[in-house]
């Protein structure tokens, strides 16, 4: 993400069209792990059809993305893409937390 | 130490994992505790990170522990930069796998909280860590730091106590650090969770010099000083002093060493002192303390022993003028290396770091013989209990190490003091003292051997003369006027010596007398002798003649007897 498009993004509002990159972090089966997938999915589904890409990582499985993301509570959402990125800890069982760490709600 | 003496029992003991910071496994008889997680807890800037650190660095380069670091508060590239300064290349030992570092960043503005949560990721990294270097120890610095960015206190409460078990399980040796908070040890109540060994340490500064303390609050299973010890950080790391060795066991010697003034061994039982004791030389200002430990040295450096003198007064360039001044030649000696001068200002920094930098020119130099001139002025930088713990240590310290230590102390009262200004005079093995004794208008120097252990000394009082040929020790007078010393000494002696004249004379004029009264007799004798002999002569004459008579009258008669009885024969015959 060069400069320009960094502050552009920056200023503009996330816009109906724009694309969601989302990254969840998460640790084999644990109870945590399983219901922050599904809450994730069903929020995605209801809020961002057809406009975000999600991709779940299990940590146990790639130990070196841990330090190379700062991970520290699991699981765990980042927002990579709109601006700004955004890092969501926890199960996302706080739905109104989780629309508002991805701007959807102010 | 005491856990060692322990080892000959079949008892299994807490197994320790020895620190290499100097002083601390001193203390902690051996090390924190093996495969346990401790605390190290203190104010900021106190040196916990540092100690974490030194932990981690030591364990990799001298007992061949790969360690673990991860730091909450500083990242790789600073802490690189902080130890830098002590020597340690820790980007080199990064890339040898000796040590890792992982930098855990925690914003809370980033972080939205939606939910149940735990710490798996913490978990995951130092899993990680620990296997990609086959780490021993780990050093988590500032955990705390985690309770800034995460809001959920049960959740983390919980976690710490899962990772504190983990580590255990790991078989880790760990440093959890801990920022010290109000009313308890940390700010979180760490204490709570990690119980095996809690180390203290502290920041105190008085009289705007700063001492480094640590204490022990904490270790199970160990015996350990409970003591609180300073502790230094210099260009070479931490370095923790015992304030005593836990024991007084140290070995002693019965050599006797001269104190390079000959008048003196004579008071000292015609020996001198004993080898790595302590002495101390008290007097009032300008009464040759000073002179006294140069002349010491110098003796020192004449029987090819070395020798390190520590002068909180005078420059050394002065010490060797005055002292060749009075037939001391310090100068030939730091020529031949066998004498180092070190003059520092007392206020040049604090007593701990004057002791450190003690300690290290005698490890390096490795002298025979100690001095320092004066220890009143170190009392400018600390209280009398604070210097009176760092010389117990220094004494603690040279005595194991068989070195002879000379102290020169000033006191401040003219009258014979019990004790000395920095309450040493109860540790040292001899104590002299010199004193002014001002009588007849003038100063004189008295010296008394107010202690000398384990050797017949001199109770007596002397007096103590400086001339250009060195340092001597005179009888004082002890007349019916009292003690007399200095020129009243010398008058006196002089008086004593003309009596002594004039007694002499006095006794040959006589002798001449009795001389001649006894040849006036003898004479008399002599006549009185030849009037008796010529009475005897006298005598016996008459006695003679007597004798004589009687024996021609008896001679006679009988020949008149034989001429009549002749007759009668010879007229019977006819009848």
């Amino acid at each position: 993400m060069d400069r320009e498009e960094t502050l552009r993004s920056a200023i503009e509002l996330p816009g109906k069209e724009e694309e969601f990159i989302l990254r969840l972090f998460i640790t084999g089966a644990t109870p945590n792990s399983i219901r922050a997938v599904s809450n994730i999915k069903q929020i995605c589904e209801q809020h961002l059809k057809g406009r975000y890409s999600l991709d779940i990582v299990d940590v146990y499985q790639q130990e070196t993305c841990a330090e190379a993301e700062q991970l520290i509570a699991l699981p765990l959402l980042i927002k990579k893409q709109p601006f700004p990125e955004r890092r969501m800890v926890g199960d996302l069982s706080n739905t109104e937390k989780v629309l508002k760490g991805l701007g959807l709600t102010s | 130490m005491p856990p060692k003496s322990k080892k000959s029992s079949t008892l299994a003991l807490l197994a320790k994992t020895p620190t290499g910071i100097t002083g601390l496994d001193e203390i902690t008889g051996g090390g924190l505790p093996a495969g346990r997680p401790s605390l190290i807890c203190g104010d900021a800037g106190c040196g916990k990170t540092l100690l974490s650190l030194e932990f981690i660095i030591r364990g990799a380069m001298e007992f061949g522990e790969p360690g673990v670091f991860v730091a909450f508060e500083e990242k790789a590239e600073e802490l690189a930069i902080n130890v830098a300064s002590l020597g340690f290349d820790l980007p080199k030992m990064q890339k040898d796998k000796l040590i890792r570092i992982d930098h855990v960043q925690i914003d809370r503005n980033e972080i939205e909280e939606t939910g149940e949560y735990d710490l798996s990721g913490l978990f995951i990294r130092l899993d990680h860590a620990i296997n990609a270097i086959g780490a021993k120890r780990v050093v988590l610095d500032t955990i705390e730091n985690l309770f800034s960015g995460l809001n959920n206190q049960g959740i983390l409460r919980a976690e710490l106590r899962r990772l504190f078990g983990w580590l255990k399980g790991k078989g880790v040796t760990a440093i959890i650090t801990g920022e010290r908070g109000d009313g308890g040890l940390t700010r979180q109540g760490l204490e709570e969770y990690v119980s095996d060994c809690v180390i203290l340490l502290d920041h105190r500064v008085t009289n705007q010099i700063s001492t480094r303390l640590l204490r022990i609050v904490k270790y199970r299973g160990s015996l350990h000083g409970t003591n609180e010890y300073p502790f230094l950080i210099d260009e070479e790391g931490i370095s923790v002093l015992p304030v005593t060795s836990l024991l007084l066991e140290s070995e002693v010697s019965s050599q006797r060493v001269s104190s390079g003034i000959p008048a003196l061994d004579k008071m000292l039982g015609g020996k001198g002192f004993f080898r790595g004791s302590s002495i101390l030389v008290s007097g009032t200002a300008g009464t040759g303390k000073t002179s006294v430990a140069a002349f010491f040295a110098n003796e020192s450096c004449l029987r090819k022993e070395k020798c390190i003198y520590f002068a909180f007064e005078e420059s050394p360039q002065q010490i060797i003028r005055n002292m060749k001044s009075i037939g001391g030649d310090l100068k030939t000696h730091i020529d031949n290396g066998l004498l180092e001068m070190h003059a520092s200002r007392p206020t040049l920094y604090g007593l701990e770091m004057h002791l450190v930098a003690i300690h290290k020119k005698i490890k390096k130099f490795k002298p025979k013989t100690v001095i320092l001139d004066p220890i009143t002025n170190l009392v400018t930088v600390g209280s009398v209990s604070e210097v009176k713990s760092m010389l117990i240590r220094l004494i603690d310290f040279l005595q194991a190490e068989q070195i002879t230590v000379l102290f020169t102390a000033l006191s401040l009262n003219t009258n014979v003091s019990e004790q000395t200004d920095e309450g040493v005079s109860s540790l040292v093995d001899a104590w002299l003292q010199v004193r002014d004794i001002e009588s007849n208008g003038e100063r004189n120097r008295g010296l008394y051997i107010m202690k000398s252990r384990g050797m017949k000394h001199s109770n007596q009082v002397r007096e103590f003369v400086i001339t250009d040929e060195g340092l001597d020790l005179v009888d004082v007078y002890l007349g019916t006027d009292g003690v007399l010393i200095g020129s009243a000494r010398e008058a006196q002696q002089l008086t004593e010596a003309t009596g002594q004249a004039l007694r002499t004379h006095a006794v040959g004029q006589k002798d001449i007398e009795i001389q001649r009264k006894r040849k006036v007799l003898e004479a008399k004798i002599a006549s009185l002798h030849e009037e008796f002999d010529s009475m005897q002569d006298l005598l016996n004459k008459s006695y003679i003649e007597e004798e004589l008579r009687k024996e021609i009258m008896e001679k006679n008669r009988e020949q008149m007897i034989k001429n009549r009885l002749s007759k009668n024969a010879d007229h019977g015959k006819s009848k």
